[in-house]
């Protein structure tokens, strides 16, 4: 038997996946293939984002504004920490339903631990690494009953929900509201850059993406891998740079009666994780093994994975993320109540994370699709309330582009399943 | 064939499950460059043996020796040390990831925890030809999109790509079409042609007289007979499989050969 007699027989190679060449003509192949076989990435998102961008830019009057703009960001720094948690733990195909009460005990222990007068009064920065570091192990210790008991995560962080909100009320109900004065901690959320220090931020972020693919290409040295294509290169980095120089001219351009508005420190903290946890996903062992496990745990078990091990790590991700958002929250109002988490936390972080493309049955989406998730909540709730559109009508509609969003991606995959990649 | 000493040679290896005697006595041996087939009815002790070698299961007694020396195997890792590999049924890949992070999973290549694509692409490339599997387009998709015959091949290169001395295949055509499975056999002569002992378990007498050197068979966790693939006939593994007459008699030390 010859080797051409080993590959006849097979079915033939797609033809998409020869060679695909640089420049124009690669990029338009590149497009259109991904278009006729359902592979939209985050395309649709940022389309949709578009479109009701330019909705409430026509009809709400003070939406397209400088000052509604910033208030965004910071509304929505919050959200986009948890539902960064909430995508690692779906690629696991686990759920952690205590983000939002944990995001709530990340913010009593800061709260208390900057409490002036007390005897444990403490710098708001030590307090806030003590916070994550505690909401951290909250979901260390929910992440091993799952992963040594073999308790499912939703009836475990089912649990937590409920342990969680009792603390936080027993220790609110009497004292009421903790009002927060530590400037660092309400730093996180309100801080505004003056407008050199955010172009000089917007920079450092835009060079980020040809950074990581010169080292890529670093590493490939003497290797015969596939190059890149430049242009997309360019084209990628372009739309970076205008997103983030875009975000910091807008921000620069508001006033508040006479205070110059800027870039909120809230939006370089999520860009900030945006970029670290995307890293740990996609660049590092233990996201690799992430994806393995959610993709096939006995695979990765039998592959010397310590299948517990990532499992404890993921929610203890999901705790510290919440931890880190609840502060966030927290520093908007200057103070804790009995009203924390705010809105719907938990199912806002959990839609954003899935409308970014993330499958609830593990091993598929990415970081980023939880921020244009966010970003997209985000944009339509503020939106709507410049609209003076009433409570009800948001949750329905955002329900409805929850919906919406799902389906498309159904019809993507279908599509995908059936031209075979 | 060389007379040096095989490769992996079990001794008397017996094994129960409770009250279950799953082996009874079992010798078994491979050596290197040498496809070995094991083939048996449900329930002969094919897996089980399979399992005492790969560290799933501990023998309860018997001796392995691998290389000449005696080896005590407590789990796949010290089966992976010894440079034991075994591709499962079900191939064990995860779909969402692509070939090469398929082939490295678990031993990914990185520098402080940073992984290093590239070294591992273009490995993973080299070793693909080098056992000239030519029909997986891109090392970059997705397992997902793969034919059952492309995984296969898949799983199989993971196995030798990592120094393996001896490859165990399970059923490695039990779920392939007639191309694929021509295709899959052809890479396990492959590797027996590249200095490799292989194990394989199959149903099909088909594929293991297209493939097998020699064969040995397991009826109720004995082994009731090697064969010399050139010098039997199906005719006469069918009747060890089933009934026929052993060629062993437990208690009584067997010459590995066994009769024509």
């Amino acid at each position: 038997m010859t080797t051409a007699d080993v590959v006849g027989p097979d079915r033939p190679t797609p033809l998409e996946e020869e060679e695909i060449p640089g420049g124009f003509a690669g990029l338009y192949q590149r497009a259109w293939l991904n278009l006729r076989t359902g592979n939209l990435g985050p395309v649709p998102i940022i389309v949709g984002e578009i479109l009701v961008v330019i909705i409430f830019g026509l009809t709400a009057t003070n939406f397209f504004t400088s000052v509604n703009f910033v208030n965004l960001i910071t509304q929505t720094a919050g959200t986009a920490m948890l539902a960064y948690g909430v995508v690692y733990v779906l690629l696991l195909g686990e759920i952690d339903l205590s983000i939002g009460y944990v995001a709530g005990i990340g913010a009593l222990i800061v709260a208390e631990l900057q409490l002036p007068g007390s005897s444990w009064q403490m710098n708001g920065i030590l307090a806030m690494i003590i916070a994550v570091i505690a909401c951290a192990a909250i979901g260390g210790v929910q992440g091993s009953i799952v992963a040594f008991v073999g308790v499912p995560s939703f009836v475990v962080t089912l649990g937590g929900f409920l342990i969680w909100q009792g603390v936080i009320l027993n220790k609110l109900e009497q004292r009421g509201t903790i009002i927060i004065q530590d400037r660092w901690i309400n730093y996180t959320d309100l801080y505004i850059f003056s407008p050199w220090l955010g172009w000089i931020i917007a920079a450092i972020f835009t060079a980020l993406y040809p950074i990581s693919i010169l080292y890529k290409l670093l590493v490939a040295r003497g290797t015969q891998i596939a190059q890149q294509n430049w242009l997309l290169v360019g084209i990628k980095t372009a739309g970076i740079a205008l997103a983030a120089f875009g975000t910091v001219a807008i921000a620069n351009h508001g006033k508040i009666i006479s205070t110059p508005e800027g870039l909120p420190l809230a939006c370089v903290i999520i860009v900030l994780f945006f970029v670290l946890l995307t890293f740990l996903a996609k660049w590092t062992t233990f996201g690799r093994h992430v994806y393995a496990v959610g993709g096939n745990a006995e695979a990765a078990r039998r592959a010397g994975i310590s299948v517990p091990r990532i499992r404890v790590l993921v929610f203890m991700v999901s705790g510290a993320t919440a931890g880190i958002g609840g502060i966030i929250f927290a520093a908007q109002v200057n103070s804790v109540a009995l009203t924390f988490p705010p809105g719907n936390l938990l199912l806002n972080a959990i839609a954003s994370a899935v409308i970014g493309g993330v499958s609830l049955f593990g091993g598929r989406g990415e970081v980023r699709g939880a921020l244009l998730g966010a970003i997209l909540i985000g944009t339509l709730q503020n939106g709507l309330n410049t609209l003076n559109v009433s409570n009800g009508w948001i949750y329905i509609i955002t329900g409805l582009v929850l919906l919406g969003a799902v389906t498309l991606d159904t019809f993507a995959r279908r599509l995908q399943a059936r031209s075979g990649r | 064939m060389s007379d040096e000493t095989p490769l992996l040679q079990l001794r008397d290896i017996s094994k129960s499950f409770g009250s279950v005697q799953a082996l009874a006595g079992v010798d078994f041996e491979v050596r290197r460059g040498e496809v070995m087939a094991l083939v048996g009815d449900n329930g002969a002790g094919k897996s089980t043996l399979v399992k005492c070698v790969a560290g799933t299961h501990a023998a309860d007694g018997g001796q392995i020796i691998f290389e000449g020396r005696e080896v005590h195997i407590h789990g796949p890792k010290d089966a992976g040390r010894l440079g034991i590999e075994v591709v499962y049924q079900d191939l064990a890949l995860c779909d969402n990831l692509d070939v090469v992070q398929n082939m490295y999973l678990g031993r990914e290549v990185s520098r402080f925890q940073v992984l290093s694509e590239a070294p591992m692409e273009q490995h993973t490339s080299e070793t693909l030809a080098s056992l000239a599997v030519t029909t997986i387009s891109s090392v970059r998709q997705t397992v997902a999109t793969l034919s059952g015959g492309q995984r296969q091949s898949v799983a199989v290169a993971r196995a030798v790509m990592w120094n393996s001395k001896l490859v165990i295949l399970d059923e490695p055509t039990a779920a392939l079409g007639v191309a694929q499975t021509e295709q899959v056999l052809a890479l396990v002569r492959r590797l027996g042609e590249q200095g490799l002992g292989v194990i394989l378990i199959s149903h099909n007498l088909h594929d293991v007289f297209e493939t097998a050197d020699r064969i040995t068979v397991l009826r109720l966790g004995r082994d009731v007979g090697v064969f010399d693939r050139r010098t039997t006939t199906q005719q006469a593994v069918v009747e060890a499989i089933t009934a026929g007459v052993p060629t062993k008699v437990s208690g009584i030390t067997s010459t590995a050969e066994a009769p024509a």
